[in-house]
């Protein structure tokens, strides 16, 4: 059965989106990620524009993230104190970035930049991903169970420990400059307005390893300002762009809800190498699909854009 | 069915009352079975049916144009490795839809010059240049006017075959007139042309809307007229859904 999409302007069959959001939901349950990295280029591929891919990716990434810091509250691992740190700098950088967005947009650039940044970020993840998980795979093989786990006591003399404006978390047990999570906040807000993620990727690892905090706090954190940072760029492009279809988002919304679940499960039973490496697998699949496309010579080096209907 | 028949009956009835009275100005005449293609949820493309009747013999031939609009051509070009847009040149008041349909080959029923004349085919079409890329030179100019006509026939949005228009009797033709589920919103017109002898000796306008309609216009005008708050709410859907989510799944 067909739908007409109201604001990608194309007709796509309903039971597609359905099952693309319920597949990438099954993986998000499973790897514990939010899956805009993959349904956004997925979008792209089924022939939805990329300018509406991306916004309506946003918007959502808002309702998964909601159901997450729901659980995450509950537990009382989110801190709220860093979130809103990491929230300042997302709003300046979503803000910035959906305005970056428009004006590349008018170039004739966007497609090419939402590509290309897809390339880079997808292939530094997935290649550490698959290197970190390889190696653990073979030092299980080897038998140094837990050689790796030294506790190392957390380093005070480097440039993130010279910076001002230090502010005490409590819920992370940090004393650190409130200009390390805002600064960690512009980059993940400006990537979330042009590739329509919620930044989790590459948030959370800054989070532990920059910042220093606690993994027990880290995802509930992050998720907590994905959700406002990902409402803003859906309100941003909406109003600049007129380009979240939100029939779209509910439909792959619908979807990813329910294979969530199912993914939850199976994720349970599941070794943590494996997960990653299976995960890092994926991940470099739709890079180096995105990267060969852009290399191959297209069939016609023209294309159209409308400069405007009258 | 019944009433399209009376209908066309009604029209061939007229037509030849019309005909004594006034003797050259209707000599064709042409109705569509619609006038509007409304674009719904389920729209997957459309087929709107037109007939009419000549008076005496010769041939038919309907051109479909889409509101005119600016249509940009770009050009790749190998950069550092990736293909990305470079060169681009604008056309103004390029019809966004063109169709056409005809009795017979349009090479033999009209001469070069009124097919260019009257742009009979999407080969015939004339470029309207944008002011600011009319300097360049002529055949740059065709090549990316050349590009342009490729994507939109790619696109399925111009004409690539012309579709055939039958005759039913000597006089009644009919024509099914095909619209892809791409085509752009706005007021198209269909142009009927009676040719005899290689000339055009007769032309009839009809209008056709082509809209969103229901909930999709809803959705469409909600986010295109009050922008802001259809960000708003989008988000608020978001956030209810997610919390709803979460609820469904705790009891389970």
């Amino acid at each position: 059965m067909n739908i007409y999409l109201p604001i990608a302007e194309i007709s796509v069959n309903m039971f597609l989106l359905l099952g693309m959001g319920g597949a990438v939901g099954f993986l998000s349950g499973m790897f514990g990620v939010g899956g805009g990295f993959l349904m956004t280029p997925l979008l792209i591929f089924i022939g939805v524009p990329s300018t509406v891919a991306v916004a309506t990716e946003a918007n959502q990434i808002v309702a998964s993230s909601v159901s997450g810091v729901i659980a995450h509250t509950r537990r009382k691992n989110v801190d709220f104190k860093m979130g809103l740190m990491l929230l300042i700098g997302g709003v300046i950088g979503s803000t910035s970035g959906v305005w970056l967005f428009s004006a590349l947009k008018a170039l004739g650039q966007i497609d090419l930049v939402i590509k290309l940044s897809y390339v880079v970020f997808l292939s530094i993840i997935g290649g550490l991903m698959f290197w970190e998980s390889a190696r653990a795979i073979l030092r299980k093989r080897s038998g140094k169970i837990g050689a790796g786990k030294l506790h190392k006591r957390r380093d005070h003399s480097g440039w993130q420990h010279k910076l001002p404006f230090k502010m005490r978390f409590r819920r992370s047990k940090l004393y650190i400059s409130a200009l390390l999570p805002i600064g960690v906040g512009v980059v993940v807000g400006i990537l979330a307005a042009i590739m329509g993620v919620g930044g989790g990727f590459i948030m959370v690892p800054a989070m532990i390893y920059l910042l220093g905090m606690p993994t027990s706090v880290v995802v509930g954190t992050s998720l907590f300002q994905i959700i406002f940072v990902t409402a803003n760029v859906t309100i941003l492009q909406a109003a600049t762009n007129q380009t979240v279809d939100f029939v779209l988002a509910l439909l792959l919304l619908i979807g990813g809800v329910i294979g969530a679940q199912f993914g939850a499960r199976v994720g349970m039973k599941m070794q943590g190498e494996h997960l990653r490496i299976l995960l890092a697998l994926m991940v470099l699949g739709v890079c180096v699909k995105l990267g060969i496309d852009l290399m191959l010579t297209p069939d016609d080096l023209f294309s159209l854009g409308t400069g405007g209907g009258h | 069915m019944q009433a399209l028949f009376c209908l066309i009956l009604f029209v061939v009835i007229s037509l030849s009352w019309a005909s004594e009275t006034q003797a050259k100005q209707s000599e064709i005449v042409a109705a569509l079975d619609e006038h509007l293609v409304a674009i719904d949820t389920g729209f997957s493309g459309s087929k709107v049916l037109l007939f009419g009747a000549t008076q005496g013999e010769g041939d038919v031939i309907v051109i479909v144009r889409g509101p005119k609009r600016q249509e940009i051509v770009r050009k790749k070009e190998r950069i550092m490795g990736v293909w990305a847009n470079k060169e681009q040149v604008a056309f103004n008041d390029t019809p966004s839809f063109y169709n056409i349909a005809a009795t017979g080959d349009i090479d033999k029923l009209v001469d070069e010059n009124t097919r260019k004349k009257l742009e009979f085919g999407a080969d015939n079409l004339r470029p309207y240049i944008a002011r600011e890329h009319r300097h360049l030179d002529d055949e740059k100019k065709q090549i990316f006017w050349q590009a342009l006509l490729r994507a939109k026939k790619r696109d399925g949005l111009y004409a690539d075959t012309t579709t055939p228009v039958r005759f039913l009797g000597n006089r009644l033709f009919r024509a099914d007139i095909e619209f892809p589920s791409n085509i752009p919103v706005g007021n198209y017109l269909v142009y009927v042309h009676l040719v005899k002898e290689q000339k055009v000796v007769n032309t009839q306008i009809t209008p056709l809307k082509v809209s969103k309609i229901g909930v999709e216009a809803e959705i469409y005008n909600f986010a295109h007229n009050y922008s802001f708050l259809y960000g708003i709410v989008a988000v608020i859907i978001a956030l209810v859904s997610g919390w709803l989510a979460s609820v469904a799944f705790r009891k389970k």
